[in-house]
């Protein structure tokens, strides 16, 4: 089985999108909804991890599978400035939590193949809560993309 | 006579349950005046609270002399308060008006012509939107403005420039209450009536001081209280208010734990089965997912994060649970708190649990702050569209396109609207270049205000300032207007209650001051901003052409105006919306059939995640199919983001007095009111004032991460660990600037605001509390209020708050029958009086 594959590759997507919305947050602490929900995210992304322990616990979690990764995803090291900056931050962070969305889709598909209610119950509430961190991030993009990419100086 | 500032209240007049609140007709005119004098009397309505109690002005040889309450009015039935018995006329006719529009010249502000003022306007309006387009222009505007000048306004940024960037200061007093009814019903639209008050059996008011915030309305609840059969009262309030001496459970929560309290009374509801499942079933979608919410907040849980026993929340509980007929109101202190929306939605879903809605002595009452804010919220002025439309529904972006016919694409509906913080962050940003602001006062309203006067103060941001006085935000423009105030224009406007009223020109402005409808069509026409077909946008000659054309816009709304008219508004009551064909009075409730503006066709907007205010849209709202049932919406609890700490131990929270409105721009004006609360102070509990040596009267200073205020400490019932300022007292009356001793409570707050309502949190941020200087009196805070003294053993009561002779007013009660709906209405469509 290699469901452990995937489980590895979730928590790793996890973990990354927790630490780049700890350093949006940092990064861009004059725009207070910016700063204080991706605080919140941030836990949010801690406590999936956290989830998925006992998961881990009954399947394994490899995370040196031998397929190599050939897109990396290793999250902000740093954020950038100033309206276009601050989209642009947030669309990256767009991406990483698409990473986890879809990674949690094939979780879920393999819990259904293994009819594991433990393991859909933990699927349930994690992926909704990314779809709503996606839906939170493009509904801020859509508000700043005007003002950032046509008045913005 | 009565002294009204010492009897806030005035002399009761008890009911009993379904009575009719008996006539009561407060009056004051000036010295020397007697009725027979009088020239004229001139209807209007008091624009000092949302309340808006129907009044009649007095008028002799061209000047306002006196005001006394209107008895047929549904609203107040005769009654007024103190600021609209003493600050009403006295805070507009002031020696401190402004007179000529000023400009900037080498640094100061000079006196000039309206035509170089507005070409001054024009000129670089136009320069900046040849050169960095609509986004380049924000509009900021109040809650105290009438209908007719919002949709002038709303139809000139929407239609005319183009911009997003539009928002009023209702943003900080009620966008709240807008969300809240958009998230649970689909559409903004006050579901209570005051009416309710005549007939409920328990009064919940959450987070909202209705003693000191609308004084005629708890004047209502005083003679519920004084009648035969008063209502339970649950009072959820860190303060010790009026409201909460009269209560049967007084929450004394800590700020920013709103919603725990409320997860704990939906569980608590649920837990004990007190739902009506059929109401539930037939009228409402999303049960589940509430019940999944709150599951964790037990009493218990709830006490220890609230600080209240959690005996008292049960009994609060038990009291929603098993009263045949609830009026909840809210206000400020959930709207200006940390999950503002989720908070507020729960009073919502508590009401929607028990079927509570659209019957006599059930409902609902979310409030407003200011007088006009509810007409903003309709025009669209601020970050609505006209209507109630939903700028995600592409058929109504199509409906105002059509109205004004306009392209629809200049109609900015490609994102949410822009909130008030956002446009100022865009002004600190630079992008926003042009921001006229009419009819409020960020400098001392906002949040962190040494951040807000460095962006008012930006060289590149070209500032206009529309106001009645020089306002410290006034200070920083770069143009100032004059602006014709209460009584020397005409227009109409709407109260909490849903209900209409005309205010009648009385008096000429001083000057060259101008309606702020005038001022909005002058710039539009020097726009030049036209239709498809080439005509003028705004063809409008005066406020009744402007009312009709709202009035088309209305058709079909939930805020439909189609039965009003100039003419049935004057000599009777107000008239409570929607008003149409179907509805020839108007509407005292709304929901009576439980059926609720949820199809994702009409409502007003597909909703937001309450945890982070992200957008539903409208394919996830279709397929809720909730197609007329309410929502029950929540969000999980999350603790305040700035808790006290070691630096900052204590929690810091700001409000109103019974005797002053906003930042005292017309109360402060008002010898009377000054007097009841002449200057700053700041609340202290009876043993954080022990702990940290302050005796009443000391002067302290109050710090937190923002700024410093240096105030006088009144030593009162609020609850320990926490301290509160009153929010009025800017620097206009000192000079301008904040000086040695900086007196706004907004210099503490922090810069956050609800994730849906966009409301910014002015109740909740650490302090730390330090002595520095010794009383020389008591505190200037009043004794009749919440902010009364507790009184340390052995020393001298601090001496009772009273207004003395330029405080008296008549009451004269037993003239008339009370008002009733729809007799009040009907009779005026006859023309009659009722
Ligand atoms: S309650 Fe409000 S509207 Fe009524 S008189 Fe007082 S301030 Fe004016």
């Amino acid at each position: 089985m290699n469901l452990n594959i995937y489980l590895g590759m979730l928590r790793q997507a996890e973990n990354t999108l927790a630490e780049s919305f700890r350093q949006v947050a940092e990064g861009h602490g004059a725009e207070p909804d910016v700063h204080f929900l991706c605080r919140t995210l941030a836990a949010q992304c801690d406590r999936h991890g956290e989830l998925l322990h006992p998961v881990v616990q009954r399947y394994g979690d490899n995370s040196s599978d031998n397929e190599p990764e050939r897109l990396h995803a290793q999250g902000l090291a740093t954020t950038r400035n100033g309206p276009v900056g601050l989209l642009r931050d947030l669309q990256d962070l767009y991406l990483l939590a698409s990473l986890v969305d879809v990674t949690w889709t094939m979780v879920k598909q393999a819990g259904s193949a293994l009819r594991d209610k433990d393991l859909l119950a933990v699927v349930d509430q994690c992926d909704a809560e990314t779809a709503t961190q996606l839906r939170w991030l493009q509904t801020r993009m859509k508000q700043a993309a005007p003002q950032a990419l046509v008045a913005a100086r | 006579m009565v002294d009204r500032i010492a009897n806030i209240w005035g002399t009761r007049t008890p009911y009993s349950r379904d009575g009719l609140w008996p006539v009561r007709v407060d009056q004051v005119l000036d010295d020397g005046i007697a009725e027979g004098d009088v020239d004229r009397w001139v209807q209007s309505a008091c624009v000092l609270c949302s309340n808006g109690c129907a009044c009649d002005i007095a008028v002799k040889d061209g000047a306002m002399v006196g005001i006394r309450g209107r008895a047929q009015d549904l609203v107040n039935h005769g009654r007024l308060g103190p600021k609209g018995l003493f600050a009403s006329r006295q805070g507009v006719s002031h020696k401190d008006r402004l007179r000529s529009p000023l400009v900037r010249e080498n640094g100061q502000l000079v006196e000039c012509d309206w035509d170089t003022a507005m070409r001054r306007i024009v000129d670089r309006s136009r320069d900046l939107l040849a050169e960095r387009g609509p986004l380049s222009h924000g509009f900021y505007t109040s809650g105290q403005l009438f209908l007719e000048e919002y949709y002038a306004l709303a139809v000139i940024g929407k239609a005319g420039i183009g911009t997003p960037h539009m928002d009023g200061n209702t943003r900080l007093c009620t966008a709240t209450a807008a969300a809240a009814m958009k998230e649970s019903f689909g559409a903004d639209g006050q579901p209570g009536s005051y009416t309710d008050i005549d007939s409920c059996d328990a009064l919940f008011l959450f987070g909202h001081n209705m003693a000191e915030t609308q004084t005629v309305l708890w004047s209502r609840v005083l003679d519920r209280i004084a009648g035969p059969d008063r209502p339970r009262i649950v009072c959820v309030d860190p303060r010790n208010t009026e409201v909460a001496r009269h209560a049967d459970v007084h929450l004394a929560i800590r700020p920013g734990t709103n919603l725990a309290l409320m997860h704990a009374l939906v569980r608590e509801v649920l837990a004990q089965g007190w739902e009506d499942a059929g109401y539930v079933r037939d009228h409402t979608v999303g049960l589940d997912g509430l019940r999944k919410a709150v599951e964790p907040w037990t009493a218990e849980a709830a006490a220890a994060v609230c600080g209240v026993p959690a005996a008292d929340i049960r009994d609060a509980a038990r009291i929603f649970g098993t009263s045949d007929r609830i009026v909840s109101t809210v206000l400020q202190g959930f709207y200006q708190s940390s999950q503002a929306t989720a908070a507020s939605c729960q009073v919502n879903n508590l009401h929607l649990l028990r079927g509570m809605l659209g019957a006599p002595g059930r409902g609902v009452l979310q409030m407003n702050g200011q007088p006009t804010a509810q007409n903003n919220r309709e025009c669209g002025a601020d970050g609505d569209l006209p209507g109630f439309r939903n700028w995600e529904n592409p058929d109504h972006i199509q409906e105002l396109a059509g109205l004004w016919n306009v392209d629809p694409m200049t109609i900015p509906h490609w994102a949410p609207p822009t909130h008030a913080m956002q446009i100022f962050r865009y002004a600190e940003q630079g992008s926003i270049d042009f921001l006229w602001i009419s009819a409020t006062n960020p400098a001392v309203s906002m949040p962190e205000l040494p951040r807000i006067r460095d962006i008012l103060a930006k060289p590149d941001l070209f500032l206009v300032v529309q106001d009645l006085y020089l306002t410290e935000t006034a200070q920083y423009a770069d143009v100032v207007l004059p602006a014709a105030g209460w009584g020397e224009k005409t227009g109409t406007f709407t109260n909490v209650n849903r209900i209409v009223h005309l205010s009648d020109k009385a008096v000429d402005p001083p000057g060259e001051a101008r309606s702020d409808l005038d001022i909005f069509l002058d710039y539009a026409r020097r726009m030049e901003f036209t239709t498809l077909n080439g005509g003028p946008l705004l063809d409008w000659t005066g406020p009744e052409d402007a009312f009709e054309a709202w009035k088309s816009c209305s058709r079909g709304r939930p805020c439909d105006y189609t039965g009003i008219t100039y003419d049935r508004l004057r000599g009777g009551s107000g008239i409570p919306w929607p008003c149409n064909e179907d509805n020839p009075n108007g509407t005292d409730r709304l929901y009576g059939d439980g059926v609720f503006p949820t199809d994702p066709d009409y409502c007003e907007s597909y909703g937001h995640d309450l945890l982070t205010g992200a957008t539903v849209g409208a394919q996830a709202f279709r397929a809720q199919d909730a197609g007329g049932r309410a929502l029950f919406k929540t969000a999980p609890f999350h603790p305040p983001h700035e808790e006290p700490d070691e630096d900052y131990p204590l929690r810091y929270t700001t409000g109103r007095t019974a005797y002053h409105f906003h930042t005292r721009t017309k109360t402060g004006r008002s010898r009377p009111l000054t007097d009841a609360a002449p200057r700053a102070w700041v609340e202290v509990a009876r043993e954080d004032a022990d702990r940290l040596g302050i005796s009443e009267g000391d002067l302290v200073r109050v710090t937190s991460r923002r700024g410093r205020i240096e105030v006088p400490a009144r030593v009162s019932g609020i609850a320990p660990g926490t301290v509160f300022a009153p929010f009025h007292y800017g620097y206009w009356d000192t000079g301008g600037r904040p000086g040695v001793h900086p007196t706004a409570a907004n210099e503490l707050t922090l810069t956050e605001w609800d994730p849906v309502s966009k409301q910014p949190l002015f109740k909740n941020a650490a302090v730390t509390v330090e002595k520095i200087g010794d009383a020389t009196g008591p505190a200037p805070a009043p004794t009749t209020t919440a902010s009364r003294p507790t009184a340390a053993p052995g020393t001298t009561p601090v001496p009772a708050t009273a207004g003395g002779d330029g405080a008296q007013a008549t009451e004269t009660t037993d003239t008339e029958p009370a008002p009733r709906f729809p007799d009040a209405s009907k009779n005026a469509l006859d023309g009659g009086r009722p």
